[in-house]
């Protein structure tokens, strides 16, 4: 039996990193929205690492919250441990990462949820997607409930037909033994999708008080720690931070996993789906890297209020009874308590390329896809998909134009683009390496990238926008400073750049060729000539940046205008591939498979040459004046 | 829309009395401007006017040729752009060597069909014309590919690819501690990467040093020499690169039975290829051989049938030339110093009287009766592939200068204290532009680089 639950604008299913950020982004935007999940007490739960963060997907945490998502705040009010990585590299990869209490992440995060305006948060297995005329109107749950929506985001994690692997042992069942989703699974392939068989895995946890420190390595957080919110000015936590630890796997380990591997499901057969080259499990690794004689291990705290830790570099599916044998083959480990073991899971994923850059599907209208159906793997990268489903969830709503995060604007759009348009046959992770334009897309300047999209659809309050506007305003106010400011062969000038180890002055210069010596930085010149108002650290460290990487900056940002060009040249929805003359078979075959948005889009799809680009142009330009010629008579 | 500055030689190659680089795009002028001397300075000229002065290169003051420069200002021209013209001296070598500092300082080597496609998209084309666009962007596309695919083949793609190599195990190392900075993976140092710089810039150099000399690329039309055993092709290869023709005559990376030599013709870049003596045999180790000139056959651009003036027609001869008939041959009828034997008017049956040339290699009579029928076949356009080739040198070229300068920011840039990942950005567009060379072969492998270089993950 089945009764009518409620009507809402956005429903969203599945209340991980991506759920989370879609429904609170849709009931920011004033859509009412209903996010539904298998288990109230698993929302926004981390199933493997307590950490977030690091190279590229810290950048993304940022990006988010610059377009008024909540992971970074959530991160900022409950972390553990808080280190910016990459230090002695350049501005644009320093990564901020945290380890947060895995507890208190979801609790909190759970609290705003519960108090967000416009958002009904309900427990609900979904199994079946309510479509009319290709458009998704709704959802059934288990227990018989249909909800009537404009639009539905899916965010089913790992949870979509999801299988345990465990030595011999084999399951039903969604991560950490949740229930997996399985009818719905079976509802997407019957409404025409390609699914993908992605599989992932996580270590053992094992008990504190088991472990044997003084054989181990101290891991500690940053003296100083700054946060992933552009909001956040302070947490008293900070002060209280616990550390990770380090050791690494023995001869024995590598002796261990070699006798059993005829049991490990990777290579027993037993595993039919694709895992991340990037997150390999440890017998994997001890296969494919046998000369190397040990790997790291990282120990680390699950919380402030419990004894479990993660062990980071032994993500396994071995049998239990070899996993403890490994684990106490481990220096510092040698009488450990195993609490849980680690395991494989598999799952189906949505391939990614059936969706439109907005992250709708190209078979549904109104129904959105987010985070690991999407092919990809890490909270992060969930839960920036996420906030672009939700938000282009709820301008489909409002009948606005979806967001298109542009690759030189985000490790958001890098991602989506990548996905969407190469598809991935693997789970995919976020690499700094896989942006064309690192050097634009810093840390830093998240801000500058997303805060004004943010604003303009209204996810960013007013009192956030003048702020952001103001610390703008500021940096261009000193950086026009630094250049009209001269600086004199003076003695107090000379005396600074001596102590600095910089050659010395023959002529007056200005300021930013100064700031621009390497050894130089912005408070060396702040002792000679400080402004006269009172900037934050911010403003100074992004005046620094700014002018110090100006050629490496400009050379990129040469990059980009030439590549939007290519981007602006749109292809309008309707056009087909198939009668284009001139057009290479395989062309035609990848074009109509992904309609590419534009030109730059179409370029980035394999298989598509400069030749066939050419023809396309040629094409639509043939078609664009027609089209005029047909309107004007 | 502003567009990039595109180049390209817009005459046919050859013995005309001129050849023409064209250059069309935003920075059209100010692009030539730079490298031409003359009493008015391009910028500053009227549009629709002729200057007359040098080509000079502004790095060594050195004159490349004495030049007509034609500039006009967009829209009134073909593109709708700024185009400049150069009309150079004719023969090859001078507008090929203003085509690549044209290259060299701004403009880009004009994809296939480029200028019409411009034309097009700026109105300047008629609507019906469309197909006719875009059957010249296919059928250029087309032949360019295929002479890549045979170049990517080549002596210059297999000193390309360790190169290529080495670049990316750099750039991985450097994306190994970018993306992860806590495993144990050693720290890159400056040091480090400067010298392995600096290795591949000396190759990148040692490949120019010998492009100067004209050694680089075996470019040229493909000429095979085809005939019976002792028919006389090796002497007549010979005879060619003896007769002080010959650019080049040890070519790397030879593995086959087939010898080669660059010679120039007429100005007219040959490659020779001398191939086994083609007749139906039993011997295994033979067999193979024939087949490769079989196979070389195929490939050719140009063949010379040499036979035997001193003995009669073979039927193994019978079948090369009713296998030749349709293809772009001359006949060379070797021996001439011997008394006759050969039934020339069979011969004549399927070629006409300006494809066969008759001379005795051995002797080096009737040389220049063979280059006056070679250059006439290649400039009534029956050879064709060789504008193509040589071209794609230009742009080959080109290329290794951005692979240089790339490298040489790149160490700069490690003497200065800059962030290793900046210095990135300039071996990466190194390993791009060495990429380019290679064409559709070259692959996008950062990531496979980086996940079999190292063991990562959690």
């Amino acid at each position: 039996m089945s009764y009518r639950a409620g009507e809402y604008d956005v429903i969203v299913i599945g209340a991980g990193h991506a759920g989370c950020e879609a429904a609170l982004a849709a009931a920011r935007m004033g859509c009412e929205t209903l996010l539904l999940t298998i288990n109230l007490d698993m929302v926004a739960f981390m199933y493997c690492n307590p950490s977030i963060g690091g190279p590229a997907k810290g950048h993304v945490v940022r990006e988010i919250d610059a377009l008024g998502g909540e992971m970074g705040r959530n991160t900022d009010k409950t972390f553990i441990q808080m280190r910016m990585l990459n230090t002695a590299k350049g501005p644009a990869v320093h990564a901020l990462r945290a380890q947060a209490d895995k507890f208190l992440y979801q609790h909190t995060m759970k609290q705003t949820i519960e108090g967000q305006e416009r958002l009904t948060l309900r427990q609900g297995l979904v199994e079946d997607l309510i479509i009319e005329d290709g458009v998704c109107v709704g959802v059934v749950t288990k227990t018989g409930a249909e909800y009537g929506a404009k639009s539905v985001v899916l965010t089913t994690g790992t949870y979509l037909r999801g299988k345990v692997i465990l030595g011999e042992l084999m399951y039903e069942s969604g991560p950490n033994n949740q229930q997996p989703a399985v009818k719905l699974s079976e509802s997407l392939k019957r409404n025409g999708f390609q699914l993908a068989r992605l599989k992932t895995g996580t270590p053992p946890r094992v008990h504190e008080d088991s472990i044997d420190f003084s054989k181990t390595e101290i891991q500690p957080g940053d003296d100083k720690p700054k946060y992933f919110s552009y909001e956040t000015e302070y947490m008293a936590h900070s002060e209280d931070q616990i550390p990770c630890w380090l050791t690494y796997t023995s001869e024995k380990s590598h002796q261990i996993i070699n006798d059993n591997l005829y049991r490990a499901p990777m290579f027993s057969g037993l595993i039919e789906g694709t895992g991340p080259r990037y997150c390999p499990s440890i017998e994997d690794k001890i296969v494919r890297f046998a000369d190397k004689p040990k790997h790291q291990i990282f120990l680390e705290p699950e919380g402030r209020n419990t004894k479990e830790y993660y062990v980071q570099g032994l993500s396994t599916s071995m049998p239990e009874e070899v996993q403890v044998d490994i684990l106490r083959s481990i220096p510092g480990l040698e009488k450990v308590e195993m609490m849980r073991p680690g395991y494989a899971i598999e799952y189906d994923a949505v391939v990614p390329t059936q969706l439109w850059p907005s992250l709708e599907t190209k078979l549904v209208t109104n129904l959105f896809t987010a985070g690991q159906i999407n092919g990809t793997s890490g909270y992060e990268e969930a839960a920036g998909q996420g906030i672009i489903a939700g938000i282009n969830a709820a301008r489909k709503v409002q009948g606005a134009e979806p967001v298109i995060i542009e690759r030189s604007r985000g490790y958001i759009g890098v991602m989506i683009d990548d996905l969407v348009t190469k598809g991935t046959n693997e789970p995919y992770r976020l690499l700094t390496s896989r942006a064309e334009y690192r050097l634009l897309l810093r840390h830093d300047n998240a801000d500058l990238r997303m805060t004004p999209l943010g604003h303009e659809i209204g996810l960013i309050s007013e009192a956030r926008y003048e702020k952001f506007v103001e610390k703008k305003n500021l940096v261009e106010a000193e950086i026009e400073r630094l250049k009209e400011t001269r600086f004199r062969p003076d003695e107090a000038v000379q005396a600074m750049l001596e102590a600095a180890g910089s050659s010395l002055l023959n002529n007056s210069v200005d300021g930013l060729t100064l700031l621009r010596r390497p050894e130089l930085t912005y408070a060396h010149l702040e002792t000679l000539n400080p402004s006269p108002i009172t900037l934050s650290e911010d403003v100074k460290e992004q005046v620094e940046i700014q002018v110090k990487y100006t050629g490496y900056i400009e050379k990129q940002q040469i990059q980009v205008d030439r590549m939007e060009r290519m981007e602006k040249k749109r292809i309008p929805d309707n056009i087909d591939y198939d009668i284009i003359y001139g057009l290479a078979t395989e062309a035609k075959q990848r074009l109509s498979k992904i309609r590419p948005l534009s030109i730059g889009q179409a370029s980035r799809i394999s298989g598509v040459n400069p030749a066939d680009l050419s023809i396309l142009l040629v094409h639509l330009e043939h078609y664009n004046r027609v089209t005029a010629a047909s309107h004007s008579s | 829309m502003k567009e990039d500055t595109i180049a390209a030689i817009a005459t046919a190659l050859g013995e005309g009395s001129i050849a023409v680089v064209r250059v069309s795009g935003e920075n059209a002028i100010e692009t030539v401007a730079k490298l031409f001397k003359s009493k008015h300075d391009l910028r500053d000229v009227a549009s629709h006017t002729v200057q007359y002065g040098w080509i000079v290169d502004p790095n060594n003051e050195l004159v490349l040729d004495e030049v007509l420069v034609t500039v006009m200002k967009g829209p009134r021209t073909f593109t709708a752009e700024n185009v400049v013209e150069i009309s150079t001296h004719g023969g090859i070598v001078a507008v090929k060597s203003v085509l690549e500092l044209v290259l060299r300082h701004g403009a880009r080597l004009a994809e296939p069909g480029e200028f019409t496609k411009r034309a097009f998209l700026n109105g300047r084309i008629d609507l019906a014309q469309a197909e006719a666009v875009i059957d010249l962007i296919r059928s250029k596309s087309d032949r360019a590919f295929q002479v890549a695919r045979k170049q990517a083949e080549g002596a210059l793609s297999k000193q390309i690819i360790p190169m290529r190599q080495h670049l990316i195990e750099l750039i991985a190392h450097v994306e190994v501690n970018i993306d992860y900075p806590e495993h144990d993976v050693e720290d890159i140092t400056t040091d480090f990467i400067r010298s392995n710089c600096g290795s591949v810039l000396k190759q990148v150099n040692e490949l120019l040093i010998k492009s100067n000399e004209g050694k680089i690329l075996r470019e040229g039309i493909v000429t095979v020499i085809v005939g019976r055993p002792n028919a006389g092709k090796s002497s007549l290869l010979n005879a060619l690169a003896r007769d002080n023709k010959a650019i080049v005559t040890d070519i790397p990376g030879t593995t086959r039975d087939i010898v080669e030599e660059s010679v120039s013709l007429s100005g007219i870049p040959l490659r020779l290829l001398d191939t086994a003596g083609i007749r139906e045999t039993s011997d295994k180790v033979e067999q193979i051989g024939v087949e490769r000139s079989h196979d070389a056959l195929n490939d050719a651009d140009l063949i010379l049938l040499v036979l035997n003036h001193h003995e009669a027609l073979h039927e193994d001869e019978r079948k090369l030339i009713e296998q030749l008939k349709d293809r772009p041959t001359i006949v060379v009828v070797n021996k001439m110093d011997l008394p006759g034997h050969l039934e020339i008017a069979e011969v004549e049956q399927t070629f006409t009287k300006d494809q066969i040339v008759f001379l005795s290699a051995k002797e080096g009579n009737g040389i220049d009766e063979l280059e006056k029928a070679v250059s006439g076949l290649f400039f009534s356009g029956a050879v064709e592939s060789g504008d193509i080739t040589y071209v794609s040198n230009a742009r080959h070229i080109s290329l290794l200068h951005q692979t240089k300068q790339s490298l040489e920011d790149a160490i700069g840039a490690t003497y200065e204290g800059v962030p290793i990942d900046l210095i990135q950005i300039d071996i990466t567009s190194s390993w791009e532009s060495l990429g380019q060379i290679l064409g559709e072969a070259a692959g996008d492998s950062l990531l496979d680089q980086i996940f079999s270089q190292f063991c990562l993950g959690k």
